[in-house]
């Protein structure tokens, strides 16, 4: 089974410089349940595959298939219904929504889904990353480590068939991003999601089924991690 | 601070960008002042140049209810080169049936003096006067003649005496002089009027006497020395220096009224500069940090950003003077020609210059703060977020210099308003308004935050509440921007309901349906048998009538003795009792015997009296129709003046005046549709009595209220425009933060028109909040006049309420879903990365 298969997909943007080629060709297949790291140079287009991935960018040309569905084929509310019902998304700068706590950034996708018992299961995924004591705070009360942490609630609270994750660890120091790793692979084990995760870290690449490496917008090499 | 300039102007390359909402908010503020300076200097001058047009002659003596006696009409005739006669009274106009109050001015042939009187058909007033062969002729302004159905040939009747209409009176130049008359103009000759019945002694008329000066008469030695031979007889003085008389000085209080109201205006654009300063330095820690770094110290810091600010300040201002004072010159012709003053609109630098000082010490008071928070920003910022945003207050020269800036701002408005009461009302009323703004946005806050919970499982609405509650969101400016604008419109809209609702419904309850004037010693009798037959009139009270100046009192000038109390200012009504008249109550003092013929005595009314200093047993002087009676004070009664009846402050013994020539003024109770019959019977039997419909008066008064609401309203809406300014600002501060959370939202799986829908619903929440306040601020204030200074029962006007608080919410979506557009449209990988 496939999650997620991109084909001869490109990425093009317009920057103030004029138009700026950030992906070439790529084709990929991710299959379900894997856990694939996207490794690189900086500017080398990992995170903007991943992005595409996600549909949180426009691919110039070709197709992204994720569960079966064409995310090259539909508009931005089409979109964002189908990361609501399928993926999750962590970024290496956290990205909750200052003016609400932890508890409510959990249930915001829980709530867009519908899901009446959106605050008890946003709780328990609190509690899950060991933020039960925290679930009142808004994010410029809690460090780094623990925003993220409920960045990764946010992420898995609505069971998500993907999880996508950007650098989950950069903004992090090497014990915070120790345990942030460690969650998010527990949590993926828990859940069976299929992860895809952008990384400069080899080691954390090497606890990846599969590395993609990528340079100049192009996939350079692919080895199943050892 | 040579270095501190230096790193301003360097600053200041990159442009003016972040600072629009600065110089609209500082620019708009200053030009509505200056804008209102500008026509009330253009008014001013248009009246004193044409004074002496205004007033009919360089120079008018005013005698009530007599014309001048001998020794003075001589004096006017010695002192000027020509003097005209002109005799002002009320009356009532008929044409067959139909009867209309007008205010008629007798005229000789020399009037007027200066300047032309239109007709039309455009013919000589001469002319129009002469009448026909068998009738003198006569004019009247469109509206009456279209009342009464007059076309030029007809026939109409003052008193007992027919003139024939000969033209429509369209403009005559003494008018802005005549002050408020209740019905529409009519001119004919005084000549005319012999037979009619209606100027004889004892009826209520003013004499004027224009004054033709021979050129280099010294206006200011004349004025002494007129006052010094004439002043206790009676005859008031004016020149062409306050030609304009009381319209001068209403326009010049109305002006001072709209400045304050303008200052309102600059209070909430203050707000808005105090936003746009902290924006802009949050946007600078970085470069605050490295320069502390870098050896910079707090006071070049702080002039550093003082300097910057201090330009802006200046081409703001500079904007707002070249609108406000251009504005009013661009649409004179335009203005001049809506004005029934006449007005002279050119540059003037005085009321340019009272804005420049509101609008620079206004941007000091709102900048001081956020510029000494400069200090609060660490050099570790570039290594941590070491700027913790705390709320501890400036250091203490800030504080001093911000209180010595207010009082400056306080003291300068004192002296350019010239009425401190006002000022200090209006700036306590300002200062009271945002301090409750301020509250009132606390609590907003934290009941969005108590919503929160309970809005679960409605994410928009929850993000909604979420943002409003969120500590440094915008909730707070915007409640003060749209609230304090709204307040003042409230406020304008309740003051003004209630008043029109008291003039229109609640007073005509309880006030008389006619006054009748000028009913003759000998008409008395048969004017209250005519009233008394009929089972419709409720109530009839009849006083008799003279006018008289308080000259002085225990020897003193009056004036000096009551330091100026307005009893003692020109002439008043006086009348005269034999018994104690019903309902009348002595707080102290004792009535006089029925019979009394001894020394005249005087009854005070008792609230005038307290004010006045009075004391039973004073002895007072009156001028009454040129005739000096000194009587002394015997009691007080309480008199009301509430419910429109008959009211004297001066009352005197029976035997005191009664020989005096005089007439009588009642008041008439009766049912609606006995009005008109009792007006018919008394108009045909007593054709020189003047009915005075109260239904009519109250709407011409409630007319006047109604002009004065409406330039208060523009003000407001001034105030109102700067408000969403302000809102604009913050919304355009907040894009970034929208932009940042429709990403983020979307990521996570919310569609567009869901993010739409909270963007919305947070706007109208905060809109709506805001006209809430708006409007508690806006009953309160309109409670407090009505109930303190009107002494009337107070209601709220719903329309006005609605329209508060459908405007706030209207106001602020606006603003809000003005930035969501872009906000909703960027795409999210490119938002999320960029915030990488």
């Amino acid at each position: 089974m496939t999650a997620l298969s991109l084909t001869d997909v490109s990425l093009s943007l317009q920057g103030n410089a004029g138009r700026v080629d950030i992906l070439h060709d790529i084709s990929l297949d991710v299959a379900t349940g894997e856990t694939l790291g996207l490794i690189g140079p900086s500017g080398s287009g990992k995170s903007s595959l991943l992005m595409l991935m996600g549909g949180l960018e426009q691919a110039s040309a070709g197709r992204i298939l994720a569960a079966d569905q064409d995310l090259t084929s539909m508009n931005e509310d089409q979109l964002a219904r189908f990361r609501r019902d399928n993926m999750g998304v962590v970024f290496q700068s956290f990205h909750l929504i200052p003016t609400m706590t932890a508890l409510e950034n959990v249930a915001t996708p829980l709530e867009l889904a519908g899901h009446r018992d959106a605050f008890q299961r946003a709780e328990a995924e609190l509690r899950a990353v060991g933020l039960g004591d925290r679930i009142d705070h808004y994010p410029a009360q809690m460090s780094g480590g623990e925003q993220q942490r409920v960045a990764l609630a946010r992420a898995s609270a609505p069971r998500p068939r993907v999880l996508l994750a950007d650098e989950p660890t950069g903004n992090l120091d090497t014990t915070n991003g120790q345990a942030i790793m460690d969650l998010l692979f527990d949590l993926r084990d828990r859940h069976g999601a299929t992860l895809v995760m952008v990384t400069h870290s080899h080691e954390l690449a090497n606890r990846c089924d599969r590395v993609v490496r990528l340079r100049d917008g192009r996939i350079d090499t692919a080895k199943a991690a050892a | 601070m040579r270095l501190a300039w230096t790193f301003a102007r360097r600053e200041l390359r990159g442009g003016l960008r972040g600072f629009r909402v600065f110089l609209a908010c500082l620019a708009l503020g200053v030009a509505a002042i200056a804008a209102v300076g500008t026509v009330r200097a253009g008014i001013t001058a248009g009246l004193q140049e044409q004074g002496a047009a205004l007033l009919g002659g360089d120079a008018e003596a005013t005698f009530t209810y007599r014309f001048a006696n001998e020794t003075e009409r001589t004096y006017l005739d010695q002192i000027g080169e020509q003097v005209s006669e002109t005799v002002d009274f009320r009356s009532m106009l008929v044409v067959g049936d139909e009867r209309g109050l007008t205010q008629v001015r007798a005229v000789d042939d020399l009037y007027p003096l200066i300047g032309q009187v239109q007709l039309t058909p455009d013919i000589p007033l001469k002319e129009a006067l002469a009448g026909s062969d068998t009738l003198p002729g006569g004019v009247m302004e469109r509206v009456l003649a279209d009342r009464l159905g007059l076309s030029p040939g007809d026939q109409f009747k003052l008193g007992t005496q027919d003139f024939i209409f000969t033209a429509v009176l369209e403009r005559f130049p003494d008018n802005a002089s005549a002050g408020f008359g209740l019905g529409p103009r009519s001119i004919v000759r005084t000549a005319d009027l012999a037979t009619s019945g209606l100027i004889t002694e004892g009826t209520l008329f003013d004499t004027q006497y224009r004054i033709a000066l021979p050129e280099g008469t010294s206006l200011d030695t004349l004025e002494t020395d007129v006052k010094e031979r004439f002043q206790n007889n009676g005859l008031r003085w004016r020149d062409s220096r306050e030609g304009a008389g009381g319209t001068a000085t209403f326009v010049d209080r109305i002006g001072a009224f709209l400045i304050l109201v303008g200052l309102s205006g600059l209070a909430v654009g203050g707000v808005g500069v105090s936003a746009a300063v902290r924006a802009y330095l949050a946007g600078k820690t970085n470069v605050i940090a490295t320069l502390k770094t870098l050896g910079a110290d707090r006071k070049t810091i702080f002039l550093t950003y003082f300097f910057q600010v201090g330009i802006l300040t200046i081409i703001g201002v500079a904007i707002g003077l070249i609108l406000g004072g251009g504005i009013p010159i661009l649409l004179a012709p335009v203005i001049e020609a809506s004005l029934p003053v006449p007005a002279n609109f050119t540059f003037n630098p005085a009321p340019l210059g009272e804005a420049a000082i509101y609008g620079t010490l206004a941007a000091l008071i709102f900048t001081l703060w956020p510029l000494a928070r400069t200090e609060d920003i660490k050099a570790a910022t570039l290594f941590r977020d070491a700027f913790a945003s705390t709320s501890t207050l400036p250091r203490r020269p800030f504080l001093i210099a911000t209180a010595l800036l207010i009082a400056t701002l306080l003291g300068l408005a004192i002296w350019f308003s010239g009425t401190a009461f006002l000022t200090l009302w209006t700036a306590g009323g300002i200062a009271g308004a945002l301090a409750l703004l301020v509250v009132a946005a606390l609590i907003i806050r934290l009941i969005a935050r108590l919503l929160r919970k309970p809005t679960r499982g409605r994410p928009a609405l929850r993000l909604a509440f979420g943002a409003i509650g969120a500590r440094g969101g915008e909730s707070t400016s915007v409640v003060l921007s749209l609230g304090l604008g709204l307040s003042v419109l409230a406020a304008v809209g309740q003051i003004d309901g209630n008043l029109r609702a008291a003039f229109n419904s609640e007073l005509p309850d309880v006030a008389p349906s006619y006054f009748f004037v000028d009913i003759q010693p000998d008409q008395i009798d048969g004017f209250r048998a005519r009233l008394a037959d009929d089972p419709l009139v409720e109530k009839v009270e009849s006083a008799p009538m003279l006018r008289g100046i308080i000259t002085t009192i225990n020897d003193q000038p009056a004036s000096e003795y009551a330091n100026g109390h307005w009893v003692v200012e020109g002439d008043r009504g006086v009348t005269y009792d034999g018994p104690l008249p019903d309902g009348t109550e002595i707080v102290a003092g004792e009535w006089w015997p029925e019979d009394y013929a001894g020394p005249p005595l005087i009854s005070f009314s008792a609230e005038e009296a307290i004010e006045m200093g009075l004391a039973i047993g004073d002895e007072m002087t009156i001028n009454i129709l040129g005739r000096d009676i000194t009587g002394t004070v015997a009691n007080f009664r309480n008199v009301s003046w509430e419910d429109a009846g008959i009211g004297f402050v001066l009352s005197m013994n029976a035997s005191a005046l009664a020989g005096a020539p005089h007439s009588w003024i009642s008041t008439v109770y009766s049912a609606p549709e006995a009005e008109a019959q009792i007006l018919r019977d008394l108009a045909s039997a007593y054709p020189n009595i003047t009915a005075i419909r109260i239904r009519d008066a109250i709407a011409q008064v409630s007319t006047l209220v109604e002009g004065i609401a409406a330039a208060t309203r523009y003000g407001a809406l001034a105030t109102l425009l700067t408000g969403f300014l302000v809102l604009i600002g913050a919304a355009a501060a907040g894009e970034r933060a929208r932009t940042f959370e429709a990403a983020v939202l979307k990521t996570i799986g919310a569609p567009r028109g869901r993010i739409m829908l909270s963007f919305a619903l947070r706007s109208a929440l905060l809109g709506l909040a805001a006209g809430i306040v708006a409007l508690a601020a806006g009953i309160l204030g309109g409670w407090a006049v009505q109930t303190f200074i009107m002494e009337n029962d107070y209601r709220i006007i719903w329309s006005n309420a609605l329209g508060i608080i459908g405007g706030g919410i209207f106001v602020s979506l606006i603003a809000g879903l003005a930035f969501a557009a872009r906000a909703l449209s960027a795409r999210p990988a490119q938002v999320l990365r960029a915030n990488d």
